[in-house]
């Protein structure tokens, strides 16, 4: 995609300076706020209240029975959200790259991003309508006489964190898999048919794998994002059900504690790219010559 | 693995996902302060109520200028970074792409947290300017997408021929390049104007005293008697979304058509 | 009249791409008003050489000269040539009228005379009356056309063609090559074409550099070339040759004398004689039409040899015969045309075959 041989096309600048000019200001401004700010957070989580640098803040932190059973929530409720999710969203997926006509495609796939795109908070918080024990599903099945009393089982629990952030990221996981399945060349397929396959089997031996790149990048998608989601546990929780973005607020801002605010963080991110490194080498065969 | 079964499957699962939207309207004309079924009968009193509230004007006007400068920047940085990655090698290219991307990847309140630890610390007060900051970094990966998949289908030689015609390197890229790449770059303003107006994370930590429209929208969820009027409001932004998606989703594919490209169906 | 009588001038230039030595001492003139062709397989360098020309690759030593001025530092928007792209880069958003018209922007000329100078241009290549239409809207055919417009009509003194006709059908493409032949008598200006087509090459060209491996290998008329290339490797690329092992058996001042399993012993002038041969030793190589079938009534030839018809290809107006001579391990071929009242032969055959020592070259 770029260019070969010493100018920038006939320009008389070399190419590498042309490139370093032009992503200048995006990098800078990367830098500043970003780069800068992330170390900063490092540099706060090693410094130590009677000053000095240490990993004193980490011994805390992970020493902290509330701080341990708050990771553990994010990393069960983002890990069941994942799964959830992604299993749901396979089959949409493969509906919409097999059985859609190629001119309809497009279609299909702008109305299950539409949703997507309008506002988390008014989302989220219209689930909480929805489970609520005096909430839409309750009032609708009573009204209908369908049940005596209120649901208890879908409010205010990690069931109902569950269920809004699975439909909250449910369009990250279809895309990815679709674009994966949509590579997949249909004359493998056939020619896997052709040779006596169930279709079934052919699903199982061929699309299956071949779709993996696709899966892997749905569940890093859907993962990653919903460990630290603040509002869901916010909103749907009641602040009884804080997951660890909540706990980073609450040290930084309730507790003032930057020092341990930035720790817990630093933990936070280490933790999960941690288990998405896991996954990623549990994974390793999938994503030879993907991407 | 019949098709009935799928197809039947994928309406169901679209069902589901636009379930909670649908509520909105259904809500926002029904006639009861209880967000709970049976339904009550039908009024406007709502949409009113929210109509005449002079602190969401305020919070709107606010959301507005910040989503507008956002779009704007974003758009601009989108475009060097594109521009760049997609026409020039340079030296530790990955790394400084991937640094420009990490914001995708992070998540907010992570991103929230560190910049408000660096504002703080260097004595900044957090205002409308610091929330703009914040959404350029989130939204800046996006129009990179966008914009390097609208170069991408440039052809290399329409530049080339443009020198080789006598034009400068910027004359070409004004003549030739950009009208080439502005359903990209329109696109591209309408999908950061979009994030940014929905964002509530980053406006809840690094806004200051003004009010924004998430922010607002988040207070409002305390108080039970506000609740339809936020239905009616919600009902507004959904409608809102849907139309500049729509737009956004036109010209993505209009550009794709005039530069005689393949529709691969998304902004991936 | 110019300053030499050189329009391009090409001395030792050398091209790297990192490691990669893409081109290697290429030394060489093109005249002006010369429709010259840049010839070889792909990956040989010829667009790359082109680009030079254009100015939109460096040299990495050497010097491309062009109407005699050094074109080093010479940035490709500067330089008095055109270029048409191999994908013709027409501006999908412009109409046809503004793309041909695109390089007079910068011309002091008034509008209406830039108008009728586009007028013009697209009354040349046979698009008069498609000014309004959107470029986008064009099929390929057309879309060079307005390529081939827009650059001459900047009255460039040498126009560059990149593997232009390679995009287009066969009946495109013939068409294609009369009239670039025509375009070019009319302008009269130097065009250098790419491709790899050596039979383009032969029909549009007045000379031709074949390229092997970022060099050129040989840059004679089109005639010369397929009579006497001067290598095995230029004689393969070019048309079909027959190879048969050869043995020098006297040297002379002049001449040199061969012997050839099935031919016998042959005398061989200096001329003849090409460098070139490959790792086989010394070779003998014969053109398919310059061997002949010799049936009852037919003209005698100055060398006689038995053969046996092996196979026979039929192809309307020609038949070709893969013709076993005794004495020798392989086939030749042979080109005869079906001349009316001339018999098409069977296989297993026998037939008497005709040669002249003077058609044939020696590689050694």
């Amino acid at each position: 995609m770029a260019s070969n041989g010493g100018t920038g096309g006939g320009t008389g600048r070399s190419e590498g300076a042309n490139g370093l000019l032009l992503i200048s200001p995006p990098l800078i401004y990367v830098i500043l706020l970003l780069a800068a700010p992330l170390l900063m957070v490092v540099v706060y989580s090693l410094s130590l209240e009677d000053g000095g640098y240490g990993f004193g803040n980490y011994v805390a932190v992970w020493t902290d029975r509330i701080n341990q059973l708050l990771m553990l929530r994010s990393l069960t409720v983002s890990l069941s959200v994942t799964v959830v999710t992604v299993v749901l969203a396979y089959p949409v997926a493969y509906f919409v790259s097999f059985h859609v006509k190629p001119d309809k495609k497009a279609l299909w796939l702008f109305l299950i991003t539409i949703p997507f795109w309008t506002s988390y908070l008014i989302r989220v918080f219209l689930w909480k309508v929805i489970l609520g024990f005096n909430g839409v599903i309750n009032s609708g099945l009573m009204s209908l006489g369908i049940i005596d009393a209120p649901l208890q089982v879908i409010n205010y629990n990690v069931q109902a964190l569950v269920i809004t952030l699975a439909h909250a990221y449910a369009p990250f996981a279809i895309l990815p898999i679709f674009v994966a399945l949509e590579k997949i060349d249909r004359s493998l397929l056939e020619a896997g048919r052709d040779l006596g396959e169930s279709q079934f089997m052919t699903f199982l031996r061929v699309t299956l794998p071949l779709s993996m790149p696709g899966v892997i990048a749905a569940v890093l998608i859907v993962f990653i994002p919903t460990v630290g989601d603040y509002v869901t546990p916010d909103l749907i929780g009641g602040g009884k059900l804080p997951m660890i973005a909540n706990r980073i607020e609450g040290t930084m801002l309730k507790q003032n504690n930057r020092e341990l605010g930035s720790a817990i963080a630093v933990s936070a991110m280490l933790v999960v790219a941690a288990v998405t490194l896991i996954f990623l080498l549990l994974n390793r065969r999938f994503l030879k010559g993907a991407k | 693995m019949r098709s009935p079964v799928f197809r039947g499957y994928a309406v169901a699962y679209l069902i589901f996902l636009y379930a909670p939207i649908i509520l909105l309207p259904l809500f926002a004309f029904n006639d009861s302060k209880v967000i709970a079924f049976p339904l009550q009968g039908f009024t406007t009193a709502w949409f009113v109520e929210m109509w005449q509230d002079t602190t969401l004007w305020n919070a709107v006007r606010n959301s507005l200028t910040i989503s507008v400068s956002v779009a704007v920047i974003s758009t601009l940085l989108g475009l060097f970074a594109a521009r760049s990655s997609t026409r020039f090698n340079f030296p530790a290219k990955a790394g400084i792409m991937g640094l420009i991307m990490l914001p995708m990847v992070l998540p907010e309140m992570i991103l929230a947290m560190a910049l408000l630890v660096v504002l703080l610390a260097v004595g900044i007060e957090l205002s409308l300017l610091t929330i703009i900051l914040g959404h350029v970094l989130i939204c800046t990966p996006f129009a990179v997408a966008i914009l390097s998949s609208a170069f991408q289908s440039l052809d290399r030689s329409l530049e080339e021929a443009a020198y080789d015609l006598g034009e400068t390197p910027l004359s070409t890229f004004w003549l030739i390049i950009l009208p080439l790449v502005m359903p990209g770059i329109i696109s591209s303003l309408l999908i950061c104007f979009t994030i940014s107006l929905d964002e509530f994370i980053i406006a809840y930590f690094l806004g200051g005293t003004d009010t924004v429209l998430s922010v607002y929208i988040y207070g409002q969820f305390r108080f039970p008697a506000k609740v339809p009027a936020v239905m009616a409001l919600g009902t507004v932004l959904v409608l809102l979304s849907i139309a500049l998606l729509a737009t956004a989703e036109y010209f993505r594919r209009r550009g794709i058509a005039k530069a005689g490209g393949k529709d691969t169906g998304g902004f991936l | 009249m110019t300053k030499s009588d050189a329009m391009i001038e090409f001395r030792d230039v050398h091209k790297y791409y990192g490691d990669y030595h893409a081109l290697r001492g290429i030394t060489g003139t093109i005249r002006p008003g010369e429709f010259f062709s840049l010839l070889g397989p792909s990956g040989c360098g010829k667009t790359t050489l082109l680009r030079t020309i254009a100015g939109f690759e460096d040299i990495s030593s050497g010097a491309v000269l062009v109407d005699g001025r050094d074109m080093a530092g010479v940035p490709a928007n500067k330089r008095p040539t055109n270029m048409v792209f191999q994908s013709y880069a027409i501006f999908p958003h412009l109409s046809v009228e503004e793309n041909v018209g695109f390089g007079l922007r910068r011309d002091p000329r008034s509008k209406e005379e830039k108008a009728r100078a586009v007028g013009e241009a697209l009354e040349m290549v046979g698009l008069k009356g498609y000014g309004k239409r959107a470029a986008h809207a064009l099929s390929g055919g057309q879309r060079q056309r307005v390529a081939l417009a827009r650059a001459l009509i900047l009255k460039p003194k040498v126009l560059l063609l990149d593997e232009p006709l390679s995009a287009l059908d066969k009946k495109m493409r013939e068409q294609m090559q009369v009239e670039l032949i025509r375009l070019q008598r009319q302008v009269g200006i130097t065009f250098i074409l790419v491709t790899h087509d050596q039979e383009e090459a032969l029909v549009m060209s007045d000379r031709i550099a074949v390229m092997f491996e970022g060099e050129i290998a040989q840059l004679a008329d089109p005639e010369t070339l397929y009579r006497r290339p001067n290598s095995r490797k230029v004689a393969d690329f070019i048309g079909t040759m027959n190879f048969l092992p050869a043995k020098v058996l006297e040297e002379g001042a002049g001449s040199v004398e061969i012997e050839a399993a099935g031919f016998g012993r042959i005398h061989v002038e200096a001329s003849q004689v090409m460098g070139g041969a490959t790792a086989e030793g010394a070779t003998v190589g014969f053109r398919p039409e310059t061997l002949t079938i010799l049936y009852e009534g037919s003209a005698a030839t100055d060398r006689e040899s038995m053969a046996t018809i092996e196979e026979v290809v039929y192809f309307g107006d020609m038949t070709y015969y893969d013709v076993k001579i005794d004495g020798t391990e392989m086939p030749v071929r042979i080109s005869m045309r079906n001349v009316f009242g001339r018999p098409v032969l069977d296989r297993g055959a026998r037939a008497r075959v005709g040669w002249s020592p003077g058609a044939l070259v020696l590689f050694r």
